[in-house]
């Protein structure tokens, strides 16, 4: 309980300041320090990517992360995601094409497909399912995961021009 | 309400239901807003983890929690079982430690120490002469069924021996074959577990659940308390499966630590916990030899197959085979086998996997050997099939080969081209389920400012409920979603059923529908006069209630509410599980058709396009319906390729018990699904039935068939991974 440190670091594009143990991941502080709970935990060993957090522009898992090295890091975590109290249009696309079930594997797959799309704005089908690989889903039909993220990218493409 | 008649509107008159509407819940799950039970932070609350069995078959020497208890921010240890208890399973929880943080109460669990006394394991549950020289065998029913019945003076035993050899000897095509499915875990995305908080002699208990009508009870007796002193609480649940029917022990310890502490308190299973502990589906293995005639009708089968669930032996019910082709003759006998993995909990469809993956790759067997088309031989005996719908079969086999190209593409078992040792081919497969509404109560409530709010114990696990839920109260009183508001997922609302069996879209549809309609009734009686109607010649249509046929005379709905004034229409609908009813029915088919790739020089398989063909009888929601036929199926694929719980025979250790092991189909390892809704007014009219089961259960046996298919040879035992792929090329299967 000792040795606690101070971090800062900008989450969602705001300041934030937290105490944490050497010991503690990134995706602990996240959920249990932050409350900022969307982030979920499906292993906490780096295998399901459900806790799938953008990390200084690179798509990270959240559990592999130790919460000491987000100390100046700018983080992007679900909650940080939709524009102005409505959807973006990943996660739009996810609704629409009910790429979603029980839900609890989709922040990830949003996160990294967010990752994806600042990669590659034009993605073919192959690399979304090679680049999503990463990420579990229990109960959704990935197919329909697949088109969203190619109507996320077409729609982006249009709103951006 | 006794005079209300119960109806669905047409396809004609429906305005929501068989709309494809977005689910209501996915801004919520998109934004990260929902809160699972995982996501539950209550002030001041414990973090507990616990410390599983490394044995899988052990007595408890001794216990010591002195150094746990002194370990910096752990709060409370509980001990779960006590010295000498006999562990059957490793990962069998023995001690909680609930801590102010995670890493202190995971801590605190390397701290507590236990002393065991190892035991002999068996966990080779596909070897039946290894388990019957182990003692772990125990017979598990069995029937027999023969045309010609034995007379009075037969015994029936050797009646049956000599009339099942006289079948099979006289039959112009005969197959022996050995066919095998391993045990799988549920492996849920959020684990089981809960966060609760003990205070005043309440307990409020978020459950990861798909039963929060039924799981107050086992809190209250374990805490000395009545049921009405405890809520659950469940709105979203990441995955159940069929696992998350019962508060568990670890549930239950975490209330307990709650009340002995004060404090709320934090119990998620690790994922290795998760796998070991909170849910497997039964392995079977089946030796079959079938005749058939000339046609490829199956006129005699005979079986013996066996498998574990657990500790407590048992195994695919003797019940299910041969699964959907039941020939006229047929000898079935399990065997259960008790190992030392933890027990089996219902798993989608329940022994109908198995039992389709170890039969009806026995009919393709017979396609394969009779050198015919495998849409043939399953065509030609579907005048044999369990549930007596051979022409709904028929019809669904034709829509999926349509799909599929099965004309243009089928080639005959082993006779397709290979293209640098890659060779395709294809497979079907048929399934059938019950899907009963369950029981369930939905309390209405339609107030002066026109708004309408329902509530109901019971729950959506991503499957639509909630969604469903709103569809058919906007239908029923013309409103749109928006309009309406679904209150589920806690005990507090009245009682609806677990959310098992495919049973829980009838319920809720029941009671919706009923609550709605009784409403609605009382609503029109309140307005009939001013539309100089009598109230059965109203319809509420489009945010308005006018006279059927006469639009003008009409009046908005809220207006039509506002003439309530301060007394809302409150009314309380139920259904009953097994009444009879125009609104929901039992009873759905299903086909699946499986086109894959298979490189003979890797073993590995790919899947290249699956088409599920499904009837589900009315369809209240379209897009969610088909989500769960897009996930049933990936399943199913996941099971037909990757997934095993590997055991080792030597220590009875659960080796893959962690998502980088234990493989689950990927987003790269699917190919293109095809989902056709099979809906004609026939299956319409049926009213509603459940589909969380079926398509659940045809997708290995399709995968085998196809499998099989592309090399000419089967691969007896799923799954059909590389290795065990290249041992059947190799004659080693």
């Amino acid at each position: 309980m000792s040795n606690k440190r101070v971090v800062t670091a900008t989450i969602n594009e705001e300041t934030a300041e937290f105490l944490c143990e050497p010991r503690q991941t990134l995706l602990e502080v996240l959920r249990d320090s932050l409350n900022l709970t969307g982030t979920k935990e499906g292993c906490s060993n780096g295998n399901c990517g459900a806790c799938t957090v953008i990390m200084n522009g690179h798509a990270v898992v959240s559990c592999l992360v130790l919460g000491v090295e987000a100390e100046g890091a700018e983080i992007q975590t679900i909650e940080g995601v939709s524009c102005d109290g409505s959807l973006n249009e990943v996660q739009s696309a996810f609704l629409e094409g009910a790429a979603l079930q029980c839900g609890i594997c989709t922040p990830g797959f949003i996160m990294q497909t967010e990752a994806l799309l600042a990669e590659k704005s034009n993605p073919t089908e192959d690399d979304i399912r090679f680049y999503l690989a990463g990420n579990l889903c229990r109960c959704t039909g990935y197919d329909k995961i697949v088109r969203a993220v190619m109507a996320a990218a077409e729609q982006r493409q249009v709103t951006t021009g | 309400m006794a005079d209300t008649k119960y109806s669905w509107p047409t396809r004609e008159e429906a305005q929501i239901i068989g709309s494809r509407r977005n689910r209501l819940d996915g801004m919520e799950k998109s934004t990260g807003a929902a809160k699972y039970t995982y996501d539950v932070n209550l002030k001041d609350q414990l973090i507990a983890r616990a410390l599983g069995s490394p044995h899988a078959h052990c007595t408890i020497a001794s216990i010591d929690i002195k150094a746990a208890e002194q370990t910096p921010g752990v709060v409370h240890v509980e001990v779960l079982r006590k010295v000498g208890y006999e562990i059957k399973w490793q990962g069998d929880l023995i001690a909680v430690v609930a801590a102010e943080s995670e890493a202190a109460a995971a801590e605190g669990v390397t701290n507590v120490k236990i002393t065991y006394n190892e035991m002999d394991v068996f966990v080779q549950d596909a070897e039946l002469e290894l388990a019957r020289k182990a003692g772990r065998t125990a017979p598990a029913g069995g029937k027999s069924v023969t045309q010609v019945e034995p007379g009075d003076d037969d015994d029936e035993d050797e009646f049956v021996e000599a009339e099942i050899q006289r079948l099979y000897d006289a039959s112009p095509h005969k197959l022996e074959g050995y066919y095998g499915i391993d045990a799988i875990t549920h492996c849920c995305l959020e684990p089981h577990g809960s966060t609760v908080q003990w205070k005043d002699g309440k307990l409020l208990a978020y459950l990861s659940t798909q039963n929060v009508s039924g799981t107050d009870e086992a809190f209250a007796t374990d805490l000395d308390m009545t049921s009405d002193d405890v809520e659950v609480r469940c709105e979203y649940i990441g995955g159940g499966f069929g696992s998350k029917f019962a508060a568990d022990y670890w549930g239950v310890a975490a209330a307990r630590i709650s009340k002995e502490t004060g404090r709320p308190v934090k119990f998620m299973l690790s994922r290795d916990q998760e796998l070991k502990n909170a849910g497997n589906r039964p392995s079977g293995y089946l030796k079959v030899r079938i005749g058939a005639d000339n046609n490829g009708v199956v006129q005699v089968w005979d079986s013996q197959h066996w498998g574990t669930a657990g500790v407590r032996g048992g195994g695919i019910s003797q019940s299910v085979i041969p699964y959907v082709i039941q020939p006229p003759n047929y000898r079935r006998k399990a065997i259960g086998i008790k190992t030392n993995n933890g027990q089996a909990r219902a798993w989608r469809a329940p022994n109908h996997p198995q039992a389709c993956a170890m039969t009806q790759t026995a009919i393709d067997d017979l396609a394969r050997v009779m050198k015919k088309d495998a849409f043939d031989v399953f065509a030609a005996n579907l005048g044999n099939v369990a549930n007596g719908k051979g022409d709904v079969y028929l019809a669904e086999m034709k829509v999926a080969a349509e799909i599929i190209g099965w004309k243009d593409k089928y080639h005959l078992h082993g006779q397709g081209p290979s293209k640098g040792g890659v060779v395709e081919g294809m497979g079907l497969a048929l399934h059938m389920w019950g899907g009963t509404a369950n029981s369930s109560t939905c309390r209405l409530v339609i107030r002066s400012d026109g708004s309408v709010e329902s509530s109901c114990g019971t729950q959506d696990l991503g499957t639509g409920t909630r969604t469903v839920c709103a569809m058919v109260l906007a239908e029923t009183f013309g409103l749109d979603l928006d309009d309406v508001t679904v209150n589920i997922g806690s005990s507090k609302y009245p009682m609806s059923g677990a959310s098992g069996g495919s049973t829980t879209v009838g319920a809720v549809s029941e009671s919706h529908r009923r609550a709605a309609q009784d409403a609605l009734q009382i609503l029109f009686e309140k307005v009939a006069g001013q539309l100089s109607a009598k109230p059965e010649e109203l319809v509420a249509v489009n945010g308005a209630i006018h006279v059927a046929g006469d639009k003008k005379r009409m009046i908005s709905w809220k207006a039509a509410c506002s003439r309530l004034g301060v007394q809302s229409i409150e009314v309380s609908a139920s259904h009953k599980r097994g009444d009879a009813s125009p609104l929901s029915n039992s009873g759905v088919c299903g086909v699946q058709m499986a086109e894959v790739a298979v490189d003979t020089e890797t073993g590995v398989v790919k899947i290249k396009k699956f088409v599920a063909v499904q009837d589900q009888g009315l369809v209240i929601s379209p897009k969610t319906c088909e989500s769960q036929i897009y996930g049933a199926v990936i399943m199913g694929i996941a099971a037909a390729l990757y997934e095993q719980r590997i055991s080792d025979p030597a220590t009875g250790a659960f080796v893959n018990a962690e998502l980088s092991d234990y493989k689950l189909a990927r987003l790269g390892d699917v190919g293109e699904i095809i989902v056709e809704l099979y809906e004609p007014e026939s299956e319409r009219q049926r009213g509603v039935i459940g589909n969380g089961e079926p398509p659940a259960i045809s997708p290995v046996a399709a995968v085998s068939n196809a499998i099989c298919n592309a090399l000419g040879v089967r691969v007896p035992v799923a799954p059909y991974t590389p290795q065990r792929v290249l041992e059947a090329l190799q004659g080693r299967a």
